[in-house]
C-alpha cells in the first residue's frame, strides 16, 4: 500500500505553520499575562498574534546546513589570511584604527543584539514573533564571535585591539555604541524591535556595514571582507524582521500608531548619533577611501530611508523628527568629530592624525561647501603647531551629551561656526546635551536617562582626574595604543615588515 | 589592493587578548575561548531595565545560585556557534538520509497499524513540550549570566526547535496533518498529558535561569530523553517490528547522549562552588524530579501499559545515580 497516495500536500505555508507556528498553546495551567510579563507595560495593543506574517520561513534543519556551509567558508579564509601574513596586503596601518573602533564599540553591540533578541524570542506571545527573534539572537552571537576571530590575528601584530573587553566597559567613546545598545535592552520587546530591528538594522546595517565591509575591500583587508559578506544574508534575514514587526504592530491597532513615531523618532535620532563614529571613518580613516560620508548617506539614508518613509506612509507614519537636522549636519559631522579625536587621541586606542594634503584635496572635492571653509583653517592650524613641536592636545574635560555620549563638538543645524549645546534642569539637576534631538530624548524619560553612566565625570570622581590611573583603569598602555599614528609603533611594525615581506633581499 | 608578499617569519607581539591572558596565561587563546569569555558587557551598565527596574540589564543575583565567576561554567563541547552548527549540520544529514530511507522503503507503511497509532500517540503531544523547552532555553539565554553558561542554551533552545520540528515531520510521514492535530488536542485535554503539560507551564513563570535550566535540562528531559526516545522507542518499538521510528528520532537520542555531559558538567561545578548552592541544588533537583516523574508515568503508559510504573522508578534510580556523580546526594 502506498502511503504517499493518501497524504495532502502542503504548501511551504501550511508546512511552515505545522513545523513552527502549531507548535504553542493556549496555556491553562498558568496566566498568560505571567508567563508573558512584558508582553503589555508599553501599552502596544496586539489582537491577534496569528496575523503576524512570516518574514522567512526558515526550519532548523535548513538553517543548521545553510549557516554551516557560510561557517566553513569563512574560517577557511581567515586561517589562511591569518597563515599568509594577509595583514601586510591592507594599504596602510593607519586603516586600523577604523577596525579597532569597530572591535571595541561594534562588536559588543552585536553581542548586546544577542541578549536582547534572546530575551524577544521569549517576551512575545506569538510564536512565529518569538521564532524569528530567536534565530536573530543567534545570528548575532555568530556575528560577535565572527568579527572577534577575524581580529584577533590583528591583535597578534598591532596595538589597540588587546584590551577591546576592558574598553568596552570603561573608555568614553564606547560608551555611545553601549549606551545604544543599553538604552535599547533596557526598553520593553515592543520598543526594542524598532530599536535593533529598525533602527540598527535598517537605517545603521546599510550605513555601517556597506560602506565598511567596501572601505575594508578597497584597503585589501581580507578578514573583515570576509566577515562582512558572511553576515550579508542574516542581515537581510534582520532587515526584514524589523519591517515586519513595525508594520505588524501598525497593523493591530490604530492606537499604536503615535507610540511607535516616537519610537521611530527616538531610534532614528539615537542611530544617527552613532553614525557620528561611522563618518569619521569613512571621510578620514580610510587610506584608500571608497565614498565619502555624504555619498553614502545620499544612498544609503536619504534614497534608502526615503523609500522606506514612503512606504510606511500608509501607516500614517512621518520621517524621524530629526531628519532634517540629520540632513543639515552630513557635510560637517565627519570633521567635526576628527579633529575631536584629534585632540583627545591621548585618551584614544587607536591612532588618529593629521590629514595629508592630499586627504585634504579630496575632502574639499567630496565636501565644497564646508571643507575649505570650515575646517581647513583648523587642521592647517593644527600642523603648524604640530610642526612647531607643541602638538595640540586637550586634556580638558569633555562635555559628554548625557543622552548620546558623544563629546559635544557639533555645531548648531543653522550655523556653522556656532557648537550647539542645550541643558535641561530635571529634579534641581542641570542636565547637557549636544542636540535638541537627544535632548527631546532625555525630555521624554528623564528617569531613565539621568542613569547614564558618564565616562569623563567618572574620570574626575573615581580616579581624581588623575589621567594615568585612568589609562590603567581602561587597560590604555600611554605611547603605544594611543596617540598620532605619525611616529607610533603601528607605523614602524608595519613599514618594516612589509618592506620585509616586498624586497628581494 | 592584492600585492605579491614573500613569505617571511614576523615576531606577533602579543599572544592573545588582555582579558584571555588574564584568565588562561600569556599563550595563544582558543577560539572557543575568544568567543565565549568576558564578551558580556560587566561594569558601568547605563539603565535599569524599565521592565523590571529592580534588576540589572546583566544580573548574577536573580537566581538563587551564587558563583564567584560565572566564566567558571564551561562547556566541555566547547561549543561557539561554528563548531555548533557544524556538529548539528553533520547530524541533519545523517536525520535526513533516515527519512529518506524510511520513505523511500516504504517503512513506515510496513509497521503494524497498532504500533504506528502507538508511535503517534506517545510523540506527537512531545512536539509542544520540546517547544516549551524552546522557550525555557531561551530564557535562560536570554537572563543567565556569563556567555559559557548562556551560549550552549541558546544552541539548546535551536536544538528543542529542531526536535519539535523533527517529530513534526515523523508525524506528517506516519499519519498526516490529522496526527498533529489528534496530538495537539491530547496535549491539551488529555488526562494522560495533563500533569506533563502542567509541569511545563509552571516552568514558564520560573525567572530563576538557573532553577529553570534545573527543572527543564535536568529533571524533566533527565527522565523524559532515556524513557521516550530510550525505553520506549529504542527497547520496545523495535522488538515489536518499528525500528523505523528509532531510526526517525535518531537524532534525539544522539542528542541527549551529548548534551547531557555539558549539563553534568554545568552542575558539577556549580555544587563544588558552595554548601550553599549545593543545597539548593539538591532541593530544586529533587522537586522538580519528582513532579517529572509523576508527569511522565501516564505518557510511557500509553506505549508500556502495565510496565511504566517500573520503567519510570527504574529511570529515576539511574538519574540519581547520574546526578551524585556530579556532587549532589538525592
Ligand atoms: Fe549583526
Ligand atoms: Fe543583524
Ligand atoms: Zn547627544
Amino acid at each position: 500500500m502506498d502511503m504517499k497516495a493518501t497524504k495532502k500536500k502542503l504548501g511551504m505555508k501550511e508546512r511552515y505553520r505545522a513545523l513552527t507556528r502549531d507548535l504553542g498553546w493556549e496555556p491553562s495551567y498558568q496566566d498568560k499575562d505571567a508567563i508573558f510579563p512584558y508582553a503589555s507595560y508599553e501599552g502596544i495593543k496586539v489582537h491577534d498574534w496569528d496575523k503576524w506574517e512570516d518574514p522567512f520561513r526558515l526550519t532548523m534543519d535548513a538553517y543548521w546546513k545553510y549557516q554551516a556551509e557560510k561557517e566553513r567558508k569563512f574560517y577557511a579564509i581567515i586561517d589562511a589570511h591569518a597563515q599568509n601574513n594577509g595583514h601586510l596586503n591592507i594599504t596602510d596601518a593607519r586603516y586600523l584604527s577604523a577596525l579597532k573602533i569597530f572591535l571595541q564599540a561594534i562588536s559588543p553591540g552585536e553581542y548586546a543584539a544577542h541578549k536582547g533578541f534572546a530575551r524577544a524570542g521569549r517576551e512575545f506571545p506569538g510564536v512565529g514573533t518569538q521564532v524569528a527573534c530567536q534565530m536573530q539572537a543567534i545570528d548575532e552571537l555568530r556575528h560577535a564571535q565572527t568579527q572577534i576571530h577575524a581580529m584577533s590575528n590583528y591583535n597578534r601584530y598591532y596595538d589597540g585591539f588587546h584590551a577591546f573587553a576592558d574598553a568596552r566597559d570603561r573608555i568614553w567613546y564606547t560608551s555611545v555604541a553601549r549606551s545604544f545598545f543599553d538604552d535599547a535592552m533596557s526598553a520593553g520587546p515592543f520598543e526594542f524591535m524598532i530599536a535593533i530591528g529598525f533602527s540598527f538594522e535598517y537605517v545603521l546595517t546599510n550605513l555601517l556595514f556597506v560602506p565598511f565591509m567596501s572601505g575594508a575591500a578597497y584597503n585589501g583587508d581580507m578578514a573583515t571582507v570576509t566577515f562582512g559578506f558572511s553576515a550579508q544574508s542574516d542581515e537581510a534575514r534582520h532587515m526584514t524582521l524589523g519591517l515586519e514587526c513595525i508594520k505588524f504592530m501598525l497593523e493591530q491597532d490604530p492606537d499604536n500608531l503615535p507610540i511607535v513615531q516616537a519610537w521611530i523618532d527616538k531610534w532614528f535620532w539615537r542611530g544617527f548619533r552613532v553614525l557620528g563614529l561611522v563618518s569619521t571613518m569613512m571621510d578620514y580613516m580610510l587610506p584608500k577611501r571608497v565614498m565619502s560620508w555624504r555619498e553614502a548617506w545620499d544612498i544609503y539614508g536619504v534614497e534608502n530611508g526615503g523609500a522606506l518613509f514612503k512606504d510606511l506612509a500608509r501607516y500614517g507614519i512621518r520621517p524621524p523628527k530629526g531628519w532634517d537636522d540629520a540632513e543639515k549636519a552630513i557635510d560637517h559631522m565627519s570633521h567635526q568629530f576628527m579633529l575631536g579625536l584629534y585632540q583627545w587621541s591621548f585618551g584614544t586606542s587607536f591612532h588618529s592624525w593629521i590629514p595629508s594634503d592630499e586627504d585634504m584635496d579630496w575632502l574639499s572635492a567630496k565636501y565644497p561647501d564646508t571643507f575649505d571653509k570650515y575646517y581647513r583653517p583648523r587642521w592647517a592650524h593644527i600642523r603648524k603647531l604640530k610642526a612647531a613641536g607643541t602638538p595640540f592636545k586637550n586634556y580638558g574635560l569633555a562635555r559628554l551629551c548625557q543622552c548620546c555620549q558623544l563629546p559635544s563638538v557639533f555645531t548648531e543645524p543653522d550655523d556653522p561656526t556656532l557648537t550647539c549645546h542645550r541643558e535641561t534642569v530635571y529634579k534641581g539637576e542641570k542636565y547637557q546635551f549636544c542636540s535638541d534631538g537627544c535632548m527631546d530624548i532625555f525630555n521624554n524619560e528623564p528617569e531613565k536617562y539621568i542613569q547614564s553612566w558618564l565616562p569623563m565625570p567618572a574620570l574626575f570622581s573615581e580616579l581624581g582626574g588623575d589621567v594615568g590611573a585612568w589609562m590603567n583603569w581602561v587597560s590604555l598602555r600611554d605611547g603605544v595604543d594611543n596617540g598620532d599614528y605619525d611616529g607610533s609603533t603601528d607605523q614602524q611594525h608595519f613599514n618594516e615588515w612589509r618592506g620585509l615581506a616586498t624586497s628581494n633581499l | 589592493m592584492q600585492i605579491d608578499l614573500r613569505t617571511v617569519a614576523i615576531e606577533p607581539q602579543r599572544n592573545a587578548f588582555d582579558h584571555l591572558v588574564r584568565r588562561f596565561g600569556d599563550k595563544p587563546a582558543s577560539r572557543y575561548q575568544e568567543g565565549s569569555y568576558d564578551i558580556q558587557a560587566a561594569e558601568n551598565l547605563h539603565y535599569r531595565p524599565t521592565w523590571d527596574p529592580d534588576q540589572a540589564l546583566y544580573d548574577e543575583r536573580i537566581t538563587r545560585i551564587v558563583m564567584k565567576d560565572w566564566y567558571a561554567l564551561k562547556d566541555p563541547r566547547q561549543f561557539y556557534y561554528s563548531t555548533y552548527t557544524l556538529t548539528r549540520a553533520r547530524q541533519q544529514d545523517t536525520t535526513e538520509a533516515n527519512f529518506a530511507f524510511v520513505e523511500s522503503r516504504g517503512l513506515a507503511a510496513m509497521m503494524v497499524p497498532d504500533l504506528a497509532a502507538t508511535a503517534l500517540k506517545v510523540l506527537m503531544p512531545l512536539r509542544h513540550a520540546a517547544w516549551g523547552a524552546n522557550q525555557n532555553n531561551t530564557f535562560i539565554c536570554g537572563y543567565g549570566y556569563a556567555t559559557v553558561f548562556t551560549q550552549p542554551c541558546m544552541y539548546h533552545a535551536m536544538d528543542n526547535l529542531g526536535i519539535a520540528q523533527y517529530l513534526s515531520r515523523l508525524g506528517l510521514l506516519l499519519g498526516d496533518t490529522e496526527a498533529l492535530e489528534e496530538g495537539k488536542r491530547a496535549w491539551l485535554n488529555d488526562a494522560a498529558w495533563q500533569p506533563l503539560r502542567r509541569y511545563v507551564e509552571d516552568c514558564m513563570v520560573v525567572r530563576d535561569p538557573f532553577e529553570l535550566f534545573v527543572a527543564q535540562n535536568v529533571a524533566l528531559d533527565g527522565l523524559l530523553y532515556p524513557l521516550v526516545y530510550g525505553r520506549v522507542v529504542d527497547d520496545d518499538f523495535s522488538v515489536k517490528g518499528g525500528s523505523a521510528v528509532a531510526m526517525l528520532t535518531q537524532f534525539m537520542t544522539d542528542w541527549f547522549d551529548e548534551t547531557r555531559k555539558w549539563v553534568d558538567a554545568v552542575l558539577k561545578v556549580v555544587a563544588a562552588e558552595s554548601d550553599d548552592n549545593r543545597t539548593q541544588l539538591r532541593q530544586w533537583i529533587a522537586d522538580w524530579n519528582c513532579r517529572a516523574a509523576a508527569a511522565m508515568v501516564p505518557v510511557i503508559e500509553i506505549a508500556l501499559g502495565v510496565e511504566a510504573d517500573e520503567a519510570v522508578a527504574e529511570q529515576v534510580e539511574a538519574f540519581k545515580a547520574r546526578i551524585r556523580k556530579t556532587g549532589i546526594d538525592l
